[in-house]
């Protein structure tokens, strides 16, 4: 007892130490803030394959679950694989455990409708030969593919994924880097990613990269800009940069596509609605564009240049261009949920009654919960665009980027402003 | 060490007009292989490209890369062998290529199938239209970036393969068609199936076309884009739906009507743009025709033998070659000699999906032809590129491949 009560009573202390409390802290909400984006990776890869198969009236992979027949070292496949398991821990082969696995149907391969597929793709590429091949840039070309991974990675440190609540020991927000920056931040460093991208297809020596690095460095940047003036309406509404704040403004006051609730019920809110919806749709689009999804592929649009600019990757390589793709996607509508669909927040003024009713820290649990759920939707959402929609071509893109959405988000930036001045 | 690459100079003049500014150095051109095994070019053709950052300059089909030499391994053996040769003509409708050969050398021969004969061959023929039809649209839509709509086509183009196998036991090498006839009848309840195959297919190219028709991106992406003049297609005896597409009203079904065609209705669908996307819509509205007449054949399917009756050519039923010494020694007879053609020349074309199918052949008598000459539409398809690609981007040389439907077995034989 007297050795419980003194490790409490050590940690009451280290955590009173406000620089302590920071550093623990941080590191918890780091590890769950990279647990989420890393296991978003192979889930959004699941949800893409088994959305894929259900929109082309496929079956998909439903089979690779818990393969207990591994266990069955001696022996065909055929036989049963839990006879083995029970003779090798030394059970009775019709005792009681013996029974209760057959009930479970422990007794033959677990699918668990293919969950497992993904890792088991990961692990595939883990065991495929990593070929460089003797014409690349050799330095270059290792290091492109964690340049594309890592800008996603350091973006989603920024982005609130649950409220703030009082401790004892002090103010603790749910966002790995609670910047007064948020969005600035975001986009230094998807910019980043281009060069990971245009690395790769120079490094690679070869025709097809080359040309998809330059379709990609020109696209990426191009997007860019009407990205970034595409939400300077909502921060003229929120009028502030603060992520965690924004986020917090709208569990109070409505979300930014969804004004129901508190200060969402003025007209101006619903005057806003218009500049807001042409943000969101800029926005959207450009997510798209920089995540590299198809209508807007076009660095690895496979039927012209093959494979882009992983062309000549094969192994962890090529699955690092992967995995980036989709944590692109996965932070990108992070970032779309933040900003116009009010983050963590349960809405309809429901966060602030959780949190008066149950306590806060209930208020935390259950915005993560719709937080993630939001993200299963929107990966659902990329899933089904990609899916349905043909392929542009890279002129088209460019145009699109610079004639339409240009255009279309510096007008927008002038009717917020018109709006929120003469519409009070 | 390896000194003479660092003072070697690649081409002297050249460098002495870039340092003396006579050269442009932003007008470099780039040579880019595309292909032979590239996702674009359907099969192995290979394009050989001067791009100019994305824009084609020139354009050199190198073509062969699948030939077999088909025109004279005809001349080696008799005509039935070579019936299962012609399924691997153009591949992805292998029962066209049957029939327009057997009604090449039936030509020859001046036989005239009975009416249940011509039935099904016209019944073959344009499911096999569907099915080829089926696959181009749905690996142009690939092409283009609609993956979905690839697998929904090709369940369609599935349901044929199993008609195939019903008929003639293979799913893709058919080789259904002999000299006079067919290797047997279709079998019992066949037109009911095919009528409810008619059915789906409907729908399945009304979903299709809701898919894309008027698809923003897929409008953008085609409207303009690989157009042809009519003086072009005519000059470069393009054929099919390619030609039609470009507004030349020419159907060999309608303008010389064989295996009795000219007695089912059905329209022939004519574009004015010559452009990629009116190449996808005669598509969709020639399987449309095609259901049509599928329709009328099941509907009125007449009764009656399936082979040329009292020629030498043809083989007895079976049970009349082990009972009858004569039967006996007209099977051996067929079996090794095959047909006895007269002497003469004689070209017969037929509209397959992929245009104009047509066989020359020359014979001196005798079971072998003398000379087997093919007019395969594909070829005559690609020979356009070099003179169609210029000035389009390399995005759009995917949509132009795809909107051609070509086959590479049929280009290089």
């Amino acid at each position: 007892m007297e050795i419980i009560h003194s490790i409490f009573r050590f940690c009451d202390e280290v955590l009173s130490d406000p620089v302590w409390f920071y550093i623990i802290t941080l590191i918890l909400k780091l590890i769950v803030c990279l647990a989420v984006v890393i296991a978003f990776v192979p889930i959004s890869v699941l949800i893409e394959r088994r959305v894929a198969s259900w929109i082309q009236d496929r079956v998909g992979p439903n089979r690779v679950g818990i393969p207990l027949s591994i266990f069955s070292r001696f022996g065909s496949k055929a036989a049963q694989p839990l006879a083995n398991v029970l003779d090798y821990w030394g059970f009775p082969r019709d005792g009681r455990l013996a029974r209760l696995f057959r009930y479970l149907r422990l007794d033959k391969d677990i699918r668990l409708w293919g969950v497992l597929q993904p890792m088991v793709d990961g692990l595939k590429l883990f065991l495929k030969e990593d070929f460089t091949p003797p014409f690349v840039r050799k330095a270059y070309f290792w290091v492109a593919p964690a340049l594309v991974l890592a800008p996603p990675l350091i973006t989603s440190t920024v982005i609130p994924f649950a409220g703030s609540v009082e401790t004892r020991y002090g103010h603790l927000s749910m966002c790995v880097a609670n910047l007064d920056i948020g969005p600035l931040w975001i986009f230094a460093l998807a910019g980043l990613s281009v060069y990971g991208l245009a690395l790769a297809g120079w490094a690679s020596n070869s025709k097809y990269p080359f040309l998809s690095a330059v379709r990609s460095s020109a696209q990426l940047i191009s997007y860019e800009i009407s990205m970034g003036l595409s939400i300077i309406p909502l921060l003229m509404i929120c009028s502030r940069l603060n992520l965690q704040d924004i986020v917090q403004y709208q569990a109070d006051n409505g979300w930014m596509l969804l004004p129901l609730w508190g200060e969402g019920l003025t007209e101006q809110r619903w005057v806003l609605l218009v500049p807001v919806f042409i943000s969101f749709i800029i926005f959207l689009t450009s997510v798209f564009a920089e995540a590299n999804r198809l209508p807007f592929d076009m660095a690895e649009c496979e039927t012209d240049l093959v494979g882009g600019y992983h062309t000549e990757y094969s192994s962890m390589k090529f699955a690092l261009f992967f995995m980036g793709e989709y944590a692109a996607m996965v932070v990108g509508s992070a970032i779309v949920i933040t900003l116009f669909l009010g983050g963590w927040s349960i809405g309809f003024g429901l966060d602030g009654l959780i949190a008066a009713h149950w306590g806060p820290w209930w208020e935390i649990l259950f915005g993560f919960v719709a937080f993630l759920l939001k993200l299963a939707f929107f990966t659902f959402f990329f899933v089904w665009v990609r899916w349905t929609l043909p392929r542009f071509r890279y002129d088209q893109v460019m145009k699109l980027g610079w004639l339409v959405f240009f255009e279309l988000a510096v007008v927008n930036i002038f009717l917020t402003a018109g709006i929120l001045y003469f519409f009070k | 060490m390896k000194t003479s690459t660092i003072l070697s100079v690649p081409d002297a003049a050249e460098a002495w007009d870039r340092v003396s500014g006579s050269v442009d150095a932003q007008g470099e051109t780039m040579m880019l292989n595309m292909g032979p095994s590239h996702p674009a070019t359907h099969g192995v053709l290979r394009l050989h490209l001067e791009v100019d950052g994305e824009v084609i300059v020139a354009c050199d089909p190198v073509i062969g890369h699948l030939h077999r030499g088909m025109e004279k391994i005809a001349e080696n053996c008799h005509y039935n062998q070579f019936v299962a040769y012609t399924d691997r003509f153009d591949y992805l409708a292998p029962m066209s290529n049957n029939i327009a050969y057997a009604c090449a050398v039936e030509k020859l021969l001046g036989w005239e199938l009975p009416e249940r004969g011509q039935a099904i061959r016209v019944l073959c023929s344009e499911l096999s239209r569907i099915s080829s039809y089926m696959l181009g649209v749905g690996v142009y839509a690939m092409d283009v970036g609609a993956m979905t709509v690839f697998l929904l086509c090709y369940e369609e183009k599935e349901k044929v393969h199993n008609f195939y196998e019903e008929i003639c036991g293979a799913r893709f090498t058919s080789s259904y068609t002999r000299i006079g006839g067919m290797t047997r009848d279709i079998p019992k309840g066949f037109e009911k199936k095919v009528l409810a195959f008619c059915d789906s297919c409907e729908k399945t190219i009304d979903e299709m076309e809701s898919l894309l028709l008027k698809n923003k991106i897929w409008m953008d992406r085609l409207i303009g884009v690989g157009k042809l003049t009519r003086e072009q297609v005519l000059a470069n005896g393009l054929t099919g739906p390619n030609m039609r597409a470009s507004g030349v009203k020419r159907d060999l079904r309608k303008t010389n009507p064989y295996l009795g065609y000219e007695r089912y209705e059905f329209d022939v669908p004519v574009m004015e743009g010559g452009d990629c996307y009116d190449r996808f819509i005669i598509r969709a509205f020639e399987m449309r025709q095609s259901v049509r007449i599928l329709r009328q054949v099941c509907g009125n399917m007449p009764g009656g033998p399936i082979c040329v009756q009292n020629e030498r050519g043809i083989l007895p039923p079976k049970e009349a070659a082990m009972m009858g010494m004569e039967e006996l020694i007209r099977q051996f007879m067929v079996t090794t000699m095959s047909v006895n053609a007269p002497v003469g020349q004689v070209y017969f074309a037929a509209e397959n999906p992929k245009g104009e199918l047509g066989f020359f052949i020359e014979s001196q008598g005798g079971g072998t032809p003398n000379r087997l000459k093919m007019r395969s539409p594909s070829f005559s398809t690609l020979s356009v590129l070099p003179e169609l690609l210029p000035g389009h981007l390399i995005s759009d040389i995917p949509a132009i491949l795809g909107s051609f439907d070509f086959v590479q077995g049929e280009c290089d034989r």
